[in-house]
């Protein structure tokens, strides 16, 4: 089932005009805050209407011209960034309220539900009492329970420190991994969009800047411009080979053999690594002597030069692609363009624990 | 007891409570309604229905009583229909004293409920919109059980208004024993007699206790279900 948005909305101050659509998996909807992705999250889930256009979920057309589904009949799950609890039910009620209305509709089990979600041992508790993160565990599996065709997520670890995220992401990648449901994540955060999403829709101001499967559009340097230097970087899908002694992991990947870290997986594990693009460095000649110990041979696919002294360089590497961000100096320099062989060199630091997600 | 009151004067505190009790339960879902369209609705008229509402609270209670027996009069436009089609008379009886009662307690009672509507997370009806009920679900599973606490203040608010009026209803129903003598016109009556203090005294001191008793309760459920719905 795909989700396809097409409207505009204009208030003051503020113009909307966004079209995409969300396939199966995480899509991701990412931009700063007032991109209008909240806007658009609303508009789907039918708090809001839209001046115009269309929002259709499969072949069910959920607001066109007159047409306008109120949100209780649109089968939409919305987890809130503030959770928004019922305060006067216990957490059983709060995650039986929504299977209630939706009968027979409502095909997900509670048991598993709760297992998957880790909320067996709050079941009798009042809601008052709950951390950040279990509220949002319970809204997130309140809103699976509902039967929806379609989970709307805005910015659910938005509010939590990072303690709480780390607790709920791997929850989020089970949800992902383990139903069918095509989920809409707001996000503002780079690291949530490359850990989880499959598709990304980028937002700046009301427009869409760039959307496609997360990997092109994380490693698109015209992306640079809306994502922020600082967020760029390549998403790739490895598998881990073996752990060694000395305390790091090697990967497998398209474009060979990558040193890491420990990672925390068994061997064989599939996981998803995000280089950032200021952690690549560029080299034409085979560097000797090097502390790096990750050196990869690639092909220069595009140059990109900032306003300012900077440059970003996207390489194909194996069947990925990944960013470097140099100066423009050194892209003269070496004469980097569309073509020249290089070697990318990067630092096996270089890769973040929280950016080590676990693949699909 | 019966030698401590006279028979008129138990028909007094009776009759008291009795049109109190009738004023709030026939106002109380029009005061939800009012409160909800003050608090939730904006509405050509707000301003209006706003100043209706608030009016008994601030005209003079003789005015709103002469009022009342102009609309519900017998020969009143309001009170000749209620005659014709219900044989339902409401000047000079017990009913009309309701009448009075909860049309004086009315403002109280919708400031109260008002208030609860205010601090209701709107955010959480919408989730529960989301979770696939219709207005009329969420207003009943999620806004009624969170300003039931309000609900509950402003009726007992109103009781103890409706217990004590007196202005509106001695000009609406007069000052009728055994009809339309409520306690405050059975006080008032007795202070006209001479030497009739001890006895006046007597429904002066029932009325304290009732209006103390009536706070007193009105915080106890107050606290009792601000507790159970804080979910605690």
């Amino acid at each position: 089932m795909t989700l396809s948005v097409a409207i505009r909305l204009a208030r003051p101050g503020f113009d909307l005009d966004v079209a995409f659509a969300a396939p199966q998996g995480v899509t991701a909807l990412f931009g700063r805050s007032g991109a209008g992705k909240t806007t658009v999250v609303q508009a789907v889930a039918g708090l809001l209407r839209p001046d115009r256009g269309r929002i259709a979920l499969g072949d069910r057309v959920l607001s066109e011209g007159r047409t306008f589904l109120p949100p209780h009949r649109r089968r939409i799950g919305y987890v809130f960034q503030d959770g928004r609890l019922f305060p006067h039910l216990s957490v059983r009620q709060n995650l039986l309220y929504g299977r209630w209305f939706a009968g027979a509709r409502a095909t997900a089990e509670i048991g598993p539900v709760v297992e998957m979600l880790g909320i067996g041992a709050l079941m009798h508790r009042p809601t008052a009492g709950l951390s950040g993160g279990e509220k949002q565990r319970v809204a997130l599996g309140r809103a699976l329970l509902s039967g929806p065709e379609l989970l709307l997520m805005d910015e659910p670890l938005a509010a939590l420190d990072q303690a709480r995220k780390d607790e709920i992401l791997p929850y989020l990648e089970r949800l992902r991994d383990e139903t069918r449901l095509p989920i809409l994540y707001v996000t503002h955060a780079a690291s949530e969009v490359a850990r989880l999403a499959t598709t990304v829709v980028v937002l700046d101001r009301g427009r869409v800047a760039a959307a496609g499967p997360v990997a092109e559009v994380l490693s698109d340097p015209a992306a640079g411009a809306v994502l922020g230097l600082r967020e760029l970087g390549a998403v790739i899908e490895a598998r881990i080979l073996a752990h060694d002694a000395d305390g790091l992991t090697q990967l497998a990947w398209s474009g060979g053999r990558l040193i890491l870290p420990h990672v925390a997986a068994a061997p064989g594990t599939q996981v998803r690594v995000r280089i950032h693009a200021e952690d690549v460095m560029i080299a034409r000649a085979p560097p000797q002597d090097i502390s790096a110990l990750n050196v990869l041979p690639a092909v220069v696919e595009a140059v990109r030069l900032g306003e300012g002294p900077g440059a970003l360089v996207r390489l194909a590497v194996g069947q990925d692609r990944i960013l470097a961000r140099v100066t423009r100096r050194s892209v003269e320099a070496l004469a980097l363009a569309p073509g020249t062989p290089c070697h990318a060199v990067l630092k096996s630091v270089a890769v973040a624990k929280g950016d080590i997600g676990h693949g699909a | 007891m019966t030698d401590w009151l006279t028979p008129d004067e138990w028909q007094a505190v009776i009759l008291s409570l009795q049109v109190s009790a009738v004023a709030v339960a026939a106002s109380l879902p029009l005061g939800v309604a009012a409160a909800w369209l003050l608090a939730r609705r904006r509405f050509w008229g707000h301003g209006l229905l706003n100043g209706l509402v608030h009016l008994p609270l601030v005209l003079p209670p003789v005015v709103t009583g002469y009022l009342l027996l102009l609309t519900f009069g017998r020969r009143g436009p309001v009170g000749a229909l209620l005659d014709d089609w219900f044989g339902l008379v409401l000047a000079f009886r017990w009913t009309g004293a309701a009448l009075a009662a909860a049309v004086m307690a009315f403002p109280l009672m919708v400031r109260a409920i008002r208030l609860a509507f205010d601090a209701v997370d709107e955010g959480v009806e919408q989730a529960a919109a989301t979770l696939g009920a219709s207005r009329m679900w969420v207003f009943l599973t999620v806004t009624l059980p969170l300003i039931l606490p309000g609900i509950i203040a402003g009726a007992i608010l109103a009781f103890a208004k409706a217990m004590g009026e007196f202005g509106a209803t001695i000009t609406f129903v007069s000052n009728i024993p055994g009809q339309t003598q409520t306690l405050p016109s059975a006080i008032y009556a007795l202070l006209q007699v001479p030497g009739a203090e001890t006895r006046a005294g007597r429904l002066v001191l029932i009325s304290v206790g009732l209006a103390m008793a009536a706070l007193a309760l009105s915080e106890w459920i107050g606290r009792r279900v601000a507790r159970r719905i804080a979910g605690r």
